[in-house]
Formats: C-alpha cells, structure tokens, sequence
C-alpha cells in the first residue's frame, strides 16, 4: 500500500500523467459513443471532461499539474487551426460560387449568437470582464483567448466558454435543426460550424461528410470574422 | 513522411503568423494569419499532398484538442459557481440563436439545391480528401 502511494506521488507529478489520462478517457468515450450509435448526448469530449474533471476532484489533483501533462494535446489547436485551409482550399470553388450566401450567413450567425450572448449576460448582470469572455465564444479555443485578450476579457475564462458553447452545439443541433426542418447536411453542418466551432464540426464530420466540410468552412469563416470584425465593433464601441 | 513534412509546413505557418501579427501588429492571432498563408501556399502543387496527410488527422480528431481547455472548467468553478446559472443561460441560448440564425439565412439566401446534383459536388471536389 505504501509502495503504491509513493507510485501514485511519483507519476501524479510527471507530465505523463495529464497526457496519459486525457488520451485513455478519450479513446474510451470515444469507444462507447461509436458503440452507441453516435447519439448527440453521448459526446466523447463531454464524457471526457466530466471523467476527468471527477478524476482531479476525487484525487485534488490541481489543475496546473494535469495541464503540464495535457499541454502537449491543448498546443496542436494551433497548427488545427492554420490546418483549416486545407478543407476551405479544396472546396474554394464551391465557396466562391456560393460566396455572399456563405458569408451573410456566417456574418447573421456570428452577430446573432455574440450579441445574444453579451446582451443576456448583461441583462443578468454579469460583470464586464465576464460579457468581453463571453463575446468570441462562438469562435474556435485559441482564438477566442486572443480575442477576449483584446477585449478585456479573461482568456482562461473564454476558452472554457468556447468549449462550453461547442459542447451545447454538438449536443443540441440536431434536435434544434430537425426543429427547424433543416434537412440539407450543407447548411445543418454550416450551422453546427458557425455557432459551436471545432467541437460542433467534429460532430459534423461524424454524421456527414458534406456536413463536416461545411462545418470546417463555417468555423474557418468564423474565425477570419470575429478576428476581423470584433476588435474593431469595440472601437467604434468606445468611440461612440 | 508526408504527414511529418504537412506537420513542418503546418508549424512553419503558424510560427510566420505569429511572427507577423506582433511585427505588424495585425489585429489576427497568429494562427489565423497561418491559415491564410497556408491558402496561399497550397497553391503550390507540390505542398497538397504532405498537408493533405497532416490536415486530415489533425481536423479528425479536433474534439479530442478540446479536452484540456474542457477540464479548465475545473479552475473556474468559483466564477462559474458565483454567476453559473446566468452563464449557462445566456451560452446555451446564444448557442441556439447562431445555430437557428445562421441555418435559417443560409437556406433562404442559398439557391434551391436539388438532391441528386447537390449530392455527387462533394465527390467530385474533394477527390484529394480521400
């Protein structure tokens, strides 16, 4: 029993315990939810994050040790994001074509869901810092910290928005699009990209291919816009 | 090797982005500033293949990048536990409202889409994505 405390000391300390655990409940929410049929609720990174954030409770892990570990899997969201081109790339022709369509909507779907955002937390009386985190959670983790960065916002705070608001997406799409009577996978995976960004297209790609291609699309054009634009509506903003 | 050289290419045009949003202070994140040089790059043909064997796996398992800054939740409990309920409120409500919006203007600017020609499109353009 002693012999296995001090283990547990020595491996609870290494990096290799945050990579470790964050790979295995993965691959294992992952084994269930394709066993399951891939039905919304059974999201792989939901159960991931639910597993794992017991897992620190249980052991008081804190969470600067687990991320020492799963740093390693956060820094590939950089290069995912530059990696975005390729799919945009091979369907440029396609995205030209259908380009005021494309971007009107990802423009309505942007404004729609950071204005909502920022006006129901204001109108709850949610502190200012926390309205500048909630603003970019429609766009991509890194991003989004960069953003809230310039906005006065808390980085650390925005990405956990981000991640939350793509968890609500690729859980919920689907009965709201079905609502909605959206059946084509083009505009159900735009939708999915838009407004719940990687974790949203991830599903996408899982149920449809067009829906996925889409999905990357969307969240691409997502990310050129709210980079773009939001900066400079808080200037005019504080101009005003 | 190809996925390796795709990777080199992938880090490469982070690491300009990076370095041209604070030399030029771009109002971009670095890695958005990469995405578009990567666009620009891919018009090289020699590049399509190893970034294509990079991409590919890299965009497959997106979900799984979001797992760390997921369990972050965890270091936030006490801002969320203050103000959780608000919070969730207006992320879930807003989620639905970009998802609704975004469809619903897509389908009624889109030109109506026939099944059987909208269908074989994603075939006969993404024959490098297979």
């Amino acid at each position: 029993m002693r012999d296995f405390v001090e283990l547990w000391v020595y491996l609870s300390a290494t990096p290799l315990f945050g990579l470790t655990a964050t790979l295995v409940t993965y691959v294992i929410a992952h084994g269930v939810y394709t066993r399951l049929g891939q039905p919304p609720w059974a999201n792989p990174v939901l159960w991931t994050v639910v597993a794992l954030a017991l897992l620190l409770g249980v052991t008081g892990m804190p969470y600067p040790t687990y991320f020492s570990g799963a740093q390693f899997i956060h820094f590939l969201l950089g290069p995912a994001v530059v990696a975005l081109a390729w799919p945009m790339w091979q369907r440029r022709a396609e995205l030209r074509a259908r380009a005021w369509p494309l971007l009107l909507a990802a423009l309505a779907g942007g404004t729609a869901a950071a204005g909502s955002a920022v006006a129901i937390g204001w109108a709850a009386g949610l502190p200012t810092e926390v309205l500048a985190s909630l603003a970019p959670k429609s766009v991509t983790a890194p991003v989004a910290m960069g953003i809230a960065a310039q906005l006065g916002g808390i980085p650390a705070l925005a990405a956990v928005f981000a991640v939350l608001t793509g968890l609500v997406g690729a859980v919920s799409a689907k009965y709201l699009l079905d609502a909605l009577r959206i059946t084509s996978p083009e505009i159900r995976g735009f939708a999915l990209g838009t407004a719940s960004h990687g974790v949203g297209a991830a599903r996408a790609m899982q149920v449809h291919p067009t829906a996925g291609a889409y999905a990357a699309l969307a969240l691409g054009l997502q990310v050129l816009l709210a980079a773009l634009l939001m900066p400079l509506a808080l200037m005019l903003f504080k101009n005003f | 090797m190809d996925m390796l050289r795709g990777f080199a290419l992938l880090l490469t045009c982070q690491s300009a982005g990076e370095a041209l949003s604070r030399l030029a202070h771009l109002p971009l994140p670095g890695p958005v500033i990469g995405l578009l040089l990567l666009w620009a790059l891919l018009n090289v043909p020699a590049v399509r293949v190893p970034v294509a064997a990079a991409a590919e796996p890299l965009l497959g398992h997106l979900s799984l990048l979001f797992v760390p800054v997921g369990v972050g939740v965890v270091a936030h409990l006490g801002l969320l536990g203050q103000y959780g309920g608000r919070m969730m409120a207006a992320i879930v409500l807003s989620t639905w409202a970009g998802i609704a919006v975004s469809a619903l203007v897509l389908r009624a600017l889109l030109p109506p889409m026939p099944g059987p020609v909208s269908a074989p499109t994603p075939a006969a353009n993404g024959n490098g994505s297979a």
